[in-house]
């Protein structure tokens, strides 16, 4: 059922075994259980580089997969058209339709076992690498709205998750230096790992909670964590805070 | 009004992206004294202005900025970490759910409600999209006026004296901050969220569900 997570452990556990993973193949599969985690339709990663090369892995079917490629539908898809060079999170209901081709398109999704309903986040890359990372359902506008603001902000993490992990994959790539905590937010996680609470660790780092938020919010990310649980596990599993 | 528009849509709002970077180089340069570049056309620009940022513009009723701002991801470069990685402990701020607000500027004759107005805009950024933190750049003056608007940053850190004094800080809307920063511009929620959804699309959700 829409957005009726069976628990948030299984979330962790999806996006811990997503952060380990060592080959590109392996992404078809964890795609496939945050759709069921998620409880939607599909879930679908495309990207895009500067010379045009796609890839992607999701859940739609491969006949609408391969009819999306011969077609050339990446020139007429108005998700494509509204996200690119962007960077916010778009639902479906905000692009333009208006247009023959896109109206075309759009029908010919359906009837591919496309849902009616999409929320679409923009991930720009180095390089002018650009990806799309995609929920998918038939819903009502109503439940559609309550699951995305319910799990926005999972799914923006989870897309650029995916992004990251891609672009490991890329022959001759650097490793993110970005990944490495700071000194301030390993304080704050370590503190954190020992059982204080936030007001405590502020306190004893003489900084507000609001710069404390902002500390977690971005350890969260370079952890690839949804939640500072899951983040404070993650970081003494790859040996970067010591309890 | 509120404008929320990409780099690359700019050139469709040509009298409006032209002020805008007028009143920079006039507000940076002229009046702060920074070392930033103006080109020919008299207009500041830097390189985060190559990276397709997002700008909300408030537009006075002839069509000329009346002030703005620039948003950008904090997932790519962005000058909270290129520039003032020292002031915020000596870590890049990575998320994509913390956006960098840099130039906020304000035209030599604008009303006290544009920058109010321009925090309004900033609120809806974060509603709208799930953003939970702001990090910007600001110079002395901004705190002062910040502060009038009842919408201070908290300050991270700082560097310089006096008006070349620079501060990288933090922004949060609280409903309540919204509710404050909307009375200052005058502007009302309801009109507010208008202009957001109007910029964002919206208006297309009937021929969405015909097909569908």
């Amino acid at each position: 059922m829409l957005g009726q997570m069976e628990n948030r452990v299984n979330l962790d556990q999806i996006t811990t075994e997503l952060d380990d993973t060592c080959a590109l193949e392996d992404l078809q599969a964890s795609i496939e259980k945050l759709r069921d985690a998620f409880g939607v339709d599909h879930m679908v990663y495309h990207w895009v580089d500067s010379a045009g090369e796609q890839y992607g892995c999701g859940t739609y079917d491969d006949e609408w997969v391969q009819r999306y490629l011969v077609k050339q539908y990446l020139r007429v898809d108005p998700v494509v058209v509204g996200c690119f060079q962007r960077f916010h999170p778009v639902d479906w209901k905000r692009l333009d339709w208006s247009g023959k081709p896109a109206r075309s398109f759009l029908a010919d999704a359906l009837r591919h076992g496309v849902g009616n309903q999409g929320y679409s986040i923009p991930i720009r890359g180095p390089n002018g690498q650009f990806a799309l990372f995609t929920v998918n359902h038939n819903a009502s506008d109503e439940d559609w709205a309550r699951f995305t603001e319910t799990h926005g902000r999972d799914l923006i993490l989870i897309a650029h998750f995916f992004n990251r992990k891609a672009l490991e994959f890329e022959p001759g790539r650097q490793p993110e230096p970005a990944r490495n905590l700071s000194p301030r937010e390993v304080d704050a996680m370590t503190l954190l790992a020992m059982g204080y609470s936030r007001a405590q660790v502020a306190d004893s780092l003489s900084i507000s909670e609001h710069t404390l938020r902002v500390y977690i919010e971005s350890a969260r990310f370079k952890l690839g964590a949804l939640n500072t649980t899951h983040a404070i596990a993650r970081a003494l599993s790859r040996g970067l805070i010591v309890v | 009004m509120l404008r929320y528009i990409y780099a690359n849509e700019l050139h469709r709002f040509p009298k409006l992206g032209h002020t805008m970077f007028l009143d920079r180089a006039d507000q940076f340069r002229t009046r702060l004294g920074w070392d930033v570049h103006v080109d020919a056309n008299g207009e500041e620009r830097d390189g985060y202005d190559d990276l397709n940022p997002l700008y909300v513009i408030w537009e006075n009723p002839g069509g000329c900025h009346g002030g703005s701002m620039r948003f950008l991801p904090t997932t790519g470069p962005v000058m909270v970490n290129d520039v003032f990685g020292h002031l915020t402990g000596g870590s890049p701020v990575v998320s994509p759910l913390i956006w960098e607000c840099t130039r906020f500027c304000l035209a030599r004759d604008a009303g006290s409600n544009v920058a109010a107005a321009l925090m309004l805009g900033g609120g809806e950024i974060m509603t709208g999209f799930g953003i939970r933190h702001f990090v910007g750049v600001f110079d002395a003056r901004m705190v002062r006026i910040y502060r009038a608007i009842g919408s201070s940053p908290e300050v991270l850190g700082s560097e310089g004296e006096g008006r070349d004094r620079i501060s990288v800080g933090l922004w949060e809307f609280t409903p309540e901050a919204q509710k404050k920063v909307a009375e200052r511009a005058g502007v009302s929620p309801e009109l507010s969220r208008l202009w957001f959804a109007r910029d964002f699309g919206g208006g297309n959700r009937s021929k969405l569900a015909q097909t569908g």
